[in-house]
């Protein structure tokens, strides 16, 4: 447990979060504008053993502003927050009164693997009316989430948040714990959404390229290159706008359920240092997060301590999470911004030392565009186009046996942040082109760790990226790799088409084979032109990302365009596990294969 | 007399259709086999599904071989000048997952007010070759002009390099006669919402086909400027020109017909896609 000073003072914060100042506000407000007392962690005690119940029920709710039938968990969206304690004998029931069958996956938590909750890979999934029991001892802290793994139901509302205690005392301090739910909501029914891509896949993106862009850059950058640049597209029939798939042109983004306008609050006294637990619960979109006024110190990715690291703002693939502290000294209001990566919309709360303050919101910064180096295109290619000069070093390496060892880029975000130099080309594409599920390759794969994400180039600030990310516990295994897996992240977004290799899961022969015990290098190669959220569940991946003995624990690792990443896994989890990209649409289409461990 | 012949015409067409969709589920059954087990599996009694090496009876985890399907009316116009004002369509659609396909396209063209003087209808099995590009095979029944004829159809459709949108056709028609058909469009974003479509269309044919005008060599063309608003993506009004020319022979014995051989258009019609 954390220090019984601290202990007391922050249930007592809690409570008063909890119960005090909004109950009474509460119950007149409908769902959706409550600023969500269940997201301040309040820490109900550690027993030897916890149990809970979650019923998936169809039910008509306010939601982002309107009224429709949803999908809920003990009726609410996001689904009520998972307290368990590190030690613990969990026991989860899962109560499907849906018409369909429904299931529940732990994200992030490590258990048995017919416990996962995975139809069709762990289990046969929960028929209507019957209830799953997922029992497992809790061999882990920090904070995850859950949500619904059949079909496309996660979008329809069943995720919520997991927090997990630690039994030892954490390496950091704060007096107050929110958790804070990033997620995306339509009004259309998800399948619909999938239709719409299939027949054009840039119906939601409403930054594409115009005649009044064409002009706008020859203003720019000449007449030659920006002709130069459309070819350069125009040839391999892919788009700069790319961004995201789905936009807020359908989408709300939503802080713990709640649309801007619902104003999220969490209360703070000045000075007290806050613990927000970002969860990324979104199905298709990736956040750009700060808060303008407070700078961030990251303590945790994906639930795993890491070594304090202060910025000004981070970027949240789906399905990952980060912990923050901010400590607000200030009696003001203070925003938590979360664009959309595209720029199309955003999610917003506040922290706030009293109920109903709000400070100003940020307008939504220009859309980003891709470059050149997520085509993976070489440098020499790229003289006169859109893109930044930049050094490069022009050493290819053939096999990708050196992988990351290669020096991490220098990390230019401490110092107000520019440009990080072209990273490090790693290796080059083979000869496969992956079939007609596939469009392009990158000539250049690189190591990317080092850059900030999509739009993050040029804020004048200070942006996380994975090479800061430094674990506190040093990597356990130290064996060498006895095998090596590559794959490669495939897409096709004219047919809108998804894979690994080319191959949606339909036309893979067998699942991917981790003998039990060995100590894997997974290597992953991202193909395309958008970023990836890549999710194994049952076991960490190390992120080989140049921090030697303490590189980071992950469950969810985004794989930037034309980037090569090496990741170590031991493979001490026997089952049947799931290994797909966790953008909801690209996992149905079949970006998603099982992973063997026997 | 007129119901007898509207009747063949139904029977043709359905023979057609039935053809292709008896092609298609061959096709599509092929996809779907997923055979030889691996030796991986044999840690698991009763399994099957070699994938995912579940046991029997389990769902698939990701339900990636559903079938999709697409109606576009891409022009549905009326054209105004030349000799007599016009009305035209042009529509395909297709059924299918990400490598087989069943493609139909429809295509007329005619006087305002009279019955159309061409009307076709292809039906085609489409086949995914390449990341961009489909090929597709099939039969084509033209309804008008009487007397009606049925062609075999070969062609490519997909996107070429620069966003051209190019669908390249062969037909051979049951009397013997080779025509090609070439149709290429563009599209401009003037706006997100406002897009303007240049197309060219030309047809040719490889011998003289008397019965219907056609000289050998390149017969008639037209370039096509429509200017659209999406309302919403699948829903467009415009307005546009239109140029149709005939050449060489056709022109000349167009001419001879006492008809008119470039006539200029301006066009009013919908897009539309489900």
């Amino acid at each position: 447990m954390n220090e019984p000073g601290n202990l007391s003072r922050r249930r007592l914060l809690g409570t008063l979060a909890a119960g005090g100042v909004l109950a009474g506000l509460q119950s007149l407000l409908p769902v959706w504008a409550r600023p969500l007392a269940d997201a301040a962690v309040t820490r109900k005690g550690n027993a030897e053993a916890a149990s809970m119940d979650l019923a998936i029920r169809r039910e008509s709710i306010d939601i982002a502003g309107g009224r429709i039938a949803a999908t809920t968990i003990n009726h609410s969206i996001p689904g009520p927050l998972v307290e368990l304690y590190e030690g613990q004998e969990a026991l989860l029931r899962v109560t499907n009164l849906l018409d369909e069958d429904a299931s529940i996956h732990w994200h992030g938590v490590l258990l048995p693997f017919t416990m996962d909750g995975v139809p069709g890979v762990t289990f046969p999934g929960i028929k209507p009316g019957d209830t799953f029991e997922a029992h497992f001892r809790v061999r882990q802290s920090g904070t995850y989430w859950y949500h619904s793994h059949s079909g496309l139901q996660e979008q329809t509302g069943v995720y919520g948040p997991l927090v997990i205690h630690p039994r030892e005392q954490e390496p950091f301090t704060y007096d107050r714990d929110y958790v804070v739910m990033l997620s995306d909501w339509t009004f259309e029914d998800p399948h619909v959404v999938l239709a719409k891509l299939k027949k054009m896949s840039d119906y939601y993106n409403f930054h594409r390229r115009t005649v009044v862009d064409f002009f706008e850059d020859v203003n720019r950058n000449g007449l030659g290159a920006t002709l130069r640049d459309r070819l350069a597209w125009g040839n391999m029939r892919m788009s700069p706008t790319d961004i995201a798939d789905v936009t807020g042109y359908t989408y709300t983004y939503l802080i713990n359920g709640l649309h801007p306008a619902g104003n999220w609050t969490g209360l703070f006294r000045p000075g007290e240092r806050v613990r927000l637990r970002f969860i990324n619960g979104s199905a298709m979109t990736y956040f750009n997060v700060r808060l303008p006024g407070l700078p961030m110190t990251v303590v945790q990715a994906d639930g795993q301590n890491v070594e304090p690291v202060e910025t000004d703002e981070f970027q949240i693939g789906v399905a990952e999470t980060f912990d923050v502290i901010v400590t607000p000294a200030a009696p003001s209001a203070y925003t938590i911004m979360a664009e959309s990566m595209d720029r199309s919309g955003y999610a917003r709360g506040t922290l706030a030392p009293r109920a109903g303050m709000s400070a100003a919101v940020p307008a939504l910064r220009a859309p980003p565009r891709r470059t050149m180096r997520d085509m993976g295109m070489a440098m020499k290619d790229m003289q006169g186009m859109n893109m930044e000069a930049a050094p490069e070093n022009q050493t290819p390496m053939a096999g990708y046996d050196h992988g990351m060892h290669a020096t991490a880029p220098a990390d230019k975000s401490m110092a107000g942040m520019t440009m990080a130099p072209a990273a490090p080309v790693v290796a080059r594409h083979g000869p496969d082109n992956h079939g007609p599920g596939n469009t392009g390759i990158p000539d250049m794969e690189r190591n990317r760790l080092g850059e900030p994400g999509t739009g993050l180039e040029h804020t004048g600030h200070r942006v996380l990226t994975y090479a800061r990310l430094r674990g506190i516990t040093p990597v356990r295994d130290k064996r060498e790799p006895s095998r090596t897996v590559e794959l490669h992240l495939t897409g096709n977004m004219e047919r809108y088409m998804w894979s690994f290799d080319g191959r949606k899961f339909s036309e893979v022969t067998s699942p991917v084979h981790f003998p039990y015990g060995e100590r894997i290098r997974l290597i992953l190669v991202n193909d395309t032109m958008m970023e990836h959220p890549i999710h194994l569940h049952g076991m960490f991946m190390e992120l080989e990302n140049g921090q030697d003995e303490h590189l980071p624990r992950k469950h969810t690792i985004s794989v930037k365009p034309a980037e090569r990443v090496s990741l170590l896994i031991t493979a001490d989890e026997p089952g049947r596990w799931a290994f797909h990209c966790h953008f909801l649409y690209h996992m149905k289409l079949g970006m998603f294969r099982v992973v063997e461990v026997s | 007399m007129k119901r007898m012949q509207i009747i063949r015409i139904s029977l043709h067409v359905l023979a057609i259709l039935l053809a292709s969709l008896v092609v298609f589920r061959g096709a599509m059954a092929q996809d779907e086999s997923n055979t030889g087990l691996d030796p991986l599996q044999r840690s698991y009694p009763r399994v099957y599904d070699t994938a995912s090496g579940v046991p029997p009876g389990w769902p698939a985890p990701a339900g990636d071989a559903d079938i999709y399907h697409f109606l576009l009316i891409d022009r549905l116009e009326a054209g105004f000048g030349g000799r007599e004002n016009i009305i035209a369509w042009d529509a395909q659609g297709w059924i299918g997952g990400d490598y087989n396909k069943f493609w139909f396209k429809t295509e007329g063209e005619g006087a305002q007010g009279v019955t159309p003087e061409d009307a076709e209808i292809q039906a085609l099995y489409s086949r995914t070759i390449s990341p961009f590009w489909d090929f597709q095979a099939g039969a084509r029944y033209d309804i008008q002009p009487s007397p009606e004829r049925a062609h075999a159809v070969i062609g490519i459709q997909g996107l070429a390099p620069q966003w051209f949108e190019v669908d390249a056709t062969a037909f051979l028609s049951h009397r013997g006669d080779a025509t090609f058909r070439l149709d290429i469009e563009y599209e401009w974003l003037l706006t997100q919402r406002l897009i303007l479509q240049p197309r060219a269309a030309i047809n040719a044919a490889a011998q003289a086909v008397q019965e219907l005008g056609l000289g050998s060599g390149i017969n008639n063309s037209e370039l096509g400027l429509r200017l659209r608003y999406e309302i919403r993506r699948e829903f467009s009004p415009y307005i546009g020109v239109s140029w149709k020319k005939t050449w060489g022979d056709t022109a000349a014995l167009a001419r001879a017909d006492g008809a008119e051989t470039s006539s200029l258009y301006f066009l009013a019609g919908l897009r539309l896609w489900f």
